[in-house]
């Protein structure tokens, strides 16, 4: 046991500390990060236009808080939701900043309609003074309560942290007829592909590192030693697990940092807007409500968008991603693991390949297809096996799929793996100590069935 | 008392017997010679020693125990085709195979210092192997080999690739590591060391063992009955001195002295001889020619391979 801990812990350690790893992972980020970032900044490169933005703030509180500036012009409207939604699209403004009335709390959501997608830096600008204007009107009502109370010296010690206020914008892009559930659907198109691309690069880029190391260590013939040292599964399971790691720790740092970059720039696009003034007192003018029903029912549905947002099973998704990205990766790795080793050099590879590669392959098609078609037929059968489920059951789930296919499939895929692993160890264990012998298909199944 | 036996072990690769029911004892604190044409099998049985893979029929025992994956921790192997991971760095190479072959890292570490000492490589632990020269290689991988200091030793071919100085070192240290008591099996086609370092040998043709024993004993029983006499000529060609049951295989002359080797026919001795020449020839020199493990492998395999 504690052998395999050790060819882990090489595998592992000798590929992070490569330069290609850390090359890699510098680079990788920046790559996302300006695929992300790059749009944005265009998006800020202005045309020059002045845009303006209609507020309905059925709140009130924001009322002449976000200030006017050479790009934005912030026109406060008293129309409900409905009209201006429809308005919107004819008056040729830019976009509408919907700060929807919610009973009993404080207002900490907005919502941007536009035709086009908002630049983050007026994003961060409404956020700022969202939150600095709750923020402030929160201060204010704590104060006012301590006055009653006579000096609550702990709960003006808690204040700062009191009034903390993180207000969720949501950008919402509406076509002509003002429908604009788009973007949510476009989220979780987003979150399906880029999960599932993210599985089969990933099953790909390590699943060859796997392939590489088992044929370093056949054609160095350092083989002959470690055999002789570890039994021929301890060793390939050793590379499989250390090469996981890598391939988890390299994610892991990507998603760090991409993050990381992503916010640096958030801030940077924020900070190039005006600053919001602080006040400290402005006296809360209570919005007229007017067509009251017709209010309730766009904040209804408002809710209901925040609902769906707030439902999608972020723990499902993310322990589901985290199965089927490990569970696909390690029933490949051990195929991988048993080309290399039944090949002598890497020209060799091509033949054992094909088969390897082509469900992966078909598995990235299919997905496509799903992300179009979740319960479909296909993408329900192509969920199910093994060899294509990680891919394809990563592009159905933010869609929501029934719990239990979910399991099944992941049993399936369990089951796949420990009989790939089972395959390839046999394989691997004849095929690493044969040299020189152009290995077919036929010699691999008697590999296969020799019995010990 | 036997460090390492096979019994009747064979050993099956599709199409082919790669061993046929070789049975071997390779008595304990010996340098036990395991000989062979190419492809005779040598390596096959080698791997089933060192449990790299297991035989089809028959047993192996190691200690009076029936070989288990434990006793590997007892076994040291330096294969003829040597490999070390050429991206990595010497130390840390040799600390990886050490810790698979069960040394915790401090004594691992405290014994490579003093082997790299010994051996002139103290520099070289943060050297990748790639860097180092094919010779240099093979230091490493002996020092891996004998680190963790293994009961029985496998080296097969271990002088190829060593220039003669470094040669000469490696063979002192593995007179050395049989007098701590190591076994060693050696496996090579250069004869002259196997007369020079092996006690024991087996010789395997065919997939089969065809030669078994103490060298001294085999060279014995491949014994012509032939002896060299160095001596000054008297009077006469020695054959009318011999007469016509001793046969003269071979005969030479230089300025000072004639040699000749004769063989002795059945049913008579060295006395015989002895006495037929004393006082008719001027005797130097007279001993008994045995014949070369060279000879002896030559002749037991073409005998095999004739049948």
């Amino acid at each position: 046991m504690n052998k395999i801990l050790l060819v882990i812990r090489r595998e592992y350690l000798t590929r992070v500390r490569k330069r290609s790893f850390v090359v890699m992972t510098i680079l990788g980020p920046l790559l996302m990060a300006s695929a992300f970032v790059v749009p944005m900044y265009l998006a800020t490169m202005d045309d020059g236009d002045v845009k303006v933005i209609k507020v309905v703030d059925e709140t009130g509180w924001f009322f002449g808080k976000f200030d006017n500036t050479g790009e934005y012009i912030f026109n406060y409207s008293a129309s409900d939701l409905e009209t201006a939604k429809t308005e919107l699209s004819e008056s040729g403004e830019f976009a509408l900043l919907y700060i929807p009335r919610r009973e009993l709390t404080v207002p900490a959501s907005a919502v941007i309609y536009s035709l086009r997608p908002p630049n983050i830096g007026l994003q961060g600008y409404i956020k700022n003074v969202m939150s600095k204007e709750v923020e402030t009107q929160k201060l204010r009502i704590n104060l006012e309560e301590m006055e009653l109370k006579e000096a609550d010296r702990e709960r003006a010690m808690k204040l700062p942290e009191l009034i903390r206020t993180n207000i969720s914008l949501v950008t919402m892009r509406i076509d002509q007829e003002g429908a604009e559930e788009q973007t949510y659907t476009e989220v979780m198109m987003a979150v399906a592909f880029v999960s599932g691309l993210i599985i089969y690069m990933f099953i790909f880029i390590f699943g060859a590192q796997v392939l590489r190391g088992v044929m370093e260590e056949k054609t160095s013939r350092i083989i002959e030693i470690m055999a002789s040292s570890v039994r021929p599964f301890q060793l390939m399971m050793g590379k499989i697990i250390g090469i996981a790691m890598v391939g988890l720790t390299q994610f892991l740092l990507w998603v760090i940092l991409t993050f990381a970059l992503v916010s640096v720039f958030q801030f940077a696009f924020a900070d190039s807007m005006p600053g919001p003034e602080v006040r400290m007192a402005v006296p809360v003018t209570a919005a007229g409500p007017e067509g009251e029903a017709e209010a309730a029912d766009a904040g209804a549905q408002i809710a209901r968008v925040f609902e769906i947002i707030d439902s999608i099973q972020y723990d499902v998704i993310l322990l589901s991603f985290l199965f089927f990205f490990l569970g696909g990766y390690l029933l490949y790795a051990a195929l991988f693991a048993a080309i290399g080793s039944a090949v002598d050099s890497e020209t060799d590879t091509q033949q054992f390949m094909m088969p390897v590669t082509i469900p992966l392959i078909l598995a990235i098609i299919v997905a496509n297809l799903a992300i179009a078609n979740p319960d479909g037929q296909l993408a329900l059968w192509f969920s199910m096996i093994p060899f294509t489920s990680p891919v394809v059951m990563m592009a159905r789930i933010p869609f929501g799929v029934p719990i239990e296919q979910i399991w099944i499939s992941a049993a399936l895929l369990i089951l796949g793996f420990v009989f790939t692993t089972w395959l390839a160890a046999r394989i691997y264990r004849t095929g690493i100590l044969m040299y020189g012998k152009k290995v077919s298909y036929r010699e691999l199944w008697k590999w296969i069935m020799y019995r010990k | 008392m036997a460090l390492f036996i096979a019994d009747n072990v064979s050993k099956h690769f599709a199409g082919h017997t790669a061993l046929d029911r070789v049975s071997i004892r390779v008595p304990e604190g010996s340098i036990f010679g395991l000989l062979g044409p190419n492809g005779a099998g040598k390596t096959t049985l080698i791997r089933i020693i060192n449990r790299i893979i297991g035989p089809d029929e028959g047993k192996i025992w190691f200690r009076g125990e029936e070989m288990h994956h434990k006793h590997i921790a007892h076994i040291g192997y330096l294969p003829e085709e040597r490999g070390l991971y050429r991206k990595m760095r010497v130390g840390e190479q040799a600390m990886y195979l050490a810790q698979l072959k069960g040394l915790s890292r401090k004594t691992a570490k405290a014994r490579l210092h003093e082997w790299f000492e010994k051996f002139g490589m103290s520099g070289w632990w943060n050297k990748k192997i790639e860097e180092l020269s094919k010779g240099m290689q093979q230091k490493v991988q002996f020092i891996t080999t004998i680190l963790h200091e293994p009961e029985l030793l496998i080296f097969d071919e271990p002088f190829s690739g060593f220039d003669p100085i470094n040669a000469e070192m490696l063979k002192k240290e593995i007179l050395q590591l049989r007098e701590k008591g190591a076994t060693v099996i050696f496996s090579t086609h250069n004869m002259a060391s196997v007369e020079e370092l092996c006690d024991h040998i087996a010789l395997i043709d065919r997939s089969r063992k065809i030669l078994e024993g103490k060298v001294k004993e085999i060279r014995k029983e491949y014994s012509t009955n032939t002896y060299r006499i160095v001596f000054n000529r008297m009077n006469g060609p020695l054959a009318d001195i011999l007469g016509n049951d001793f046969i003269i295989v071979d005969e030479s002359e230089d300025e000072e002295h004639s040699c000749a080797s004769v063989r002795i026919p059945q049913g008579m001795g060295s006395n015989d001889l002895l006495r037929r020449i004393a006082g008719r020839i001027d005797i130097h020199a007279y001993n008994e020619i045995l014949p070369g493990m060279h000879d002896i492998f030559i002749s037991a395999v073409k005998e095999n391979q004739g049948k």
